[in-house]
């Protein structure tokens, strides 16, 4: 008698990834479906969806999506998830969208403390428009806008989103996880899980950051993106737990 | 004994699944190509396969499946 160990989740649609090789973003769709599944969310859940890459998250995940302009995910969540309180409601956007248009609705949905969760992808990078210095690039990386390097002195010093959002008071779960190895997947998957959690008990907004990899813009190849995760990226973005919601599971 | 299917179809070479295999069984077939154009990954000693699922962990397009 076999047993799967591991199989494409049921809430990921059967269709190919448009993604690069060695995009994370196929990856985190996985672990998505994968919480959806354990939970029995799909029937029920209503996501958002960005403007970068990681749009076409509408039709990879075998939910109600809507897709919302660029940065304003949150916002249209807090509408969807106040008309209808009994949906699971999500947002999944990339840095672009998220740290750089997007800043002032994230902070106002944190702020409020909506009862939606974000999945927030840190590439450090504008993947779709072509690898231009997003507000997350490092100092020092180099991009299509940068080619010396971003530099501190003239374009500042990079967004650190968790920690921006652990200033504010009324946030439930934020948290940021990586998924460079298989034990860092292990816990981004855990965490995504313990967020959706979140917003089922009425806990208010649960934020995970995962940070991932862009080897086409990074101008790498995949396995040397894992690396600059490992070395590079975690060293400016901490791979922790900001905040846990008190009493969840 | 635990089994590693890959939809070869899909893969597009990354080689993010053959980096921690524990017992180093997964890797690039570089003799042929797939209809994407990429070498896709294969497994080439199925026996020690452990069943662990790191290399369906790791795969960003979602193409390998493990039963044990």
């Amino acid at each position: 008698m076999t047993r799967k160990v591991y199989s494409r989740p049921q809430s990921v649609v059967d269709m190919p990834f448009h993604y690069c090789p060695g995009c994370h973003h196929g990856l985190i769709h996985g672990l998505m479906g994968e919480a959806l599944d354990e939970l029995d969310l799909t029937e029920k859940t209503i996501g958002v969806g960005p403007v970068g890459c990681g749009v076409f998250v509408y039709d990879y995940l075998d939910t109600d999506m809507i897709q919302a302009s660029h940065g304003r995910a949150p916002a249209v969540a807090t509408g969807v998830k106040r008309a209808l309180p009994d949906r699971f409601v999500f947002t999944y956007q990339g840095d672009g969208d998220l740290a750089a248009i997007g800043t002032s609705e994230i902070i106002h949905a944190a702020a409020r403390g909506e009862n939606i969760t974000v999945i927030f992808v840190n590439n450090a990078i504008f993947g779709m428009t072509g690898g231009q210095t997003a507000p997350t690039t490092l100092v020092g990386q180099t991009t299509t806008t940068a080619p010396i390097g971003r530099l501190e002195e003239v374009e500042g010093a990079p967004i650190q989103v968790c920690e921006m959002l652990n200033t504010l008071q009324k946030p439930a779960l934020i948290s940021r996880v990586s998924v460079h190895n298989p034990a860092n997947i292990m816990r981004a998957k855990k965490m995504i899980k313990k967020a959706f959690q979140c917003q089922l008990e009425g806990r208010g907004f649960s934020f995970v950051e995962v940070l991932s990899s862009c080897p086409t813009n990074w101008r790498m190849n995949p396995l040397q993106a894992l690396q600059w995760i490992e070395e590079t990226m975690s060293a400016y973005y901490p791979i922790k737990d900001f905040r846990m919601p008190e009493g969840g599971q | 004994m635990a089994f590693v299917t890959f939809r070869e179809e899909r893969c597009k070479g990354c080689a993010l699944c053959t980096t921690y295999c524990p017992v180093n069984i997964v890797t690039l077939d570089k003799s042929r190509f797939n209809n994407k154009g990429f070498h896709p990954a294969v497994v080439t000693d199925m026996e020690k396969c452990k069943g662990c699922a790191f290399c369906a962990r790791m795969c960003p397009d979602l193409v390998i499946e493990v039963e044990k």
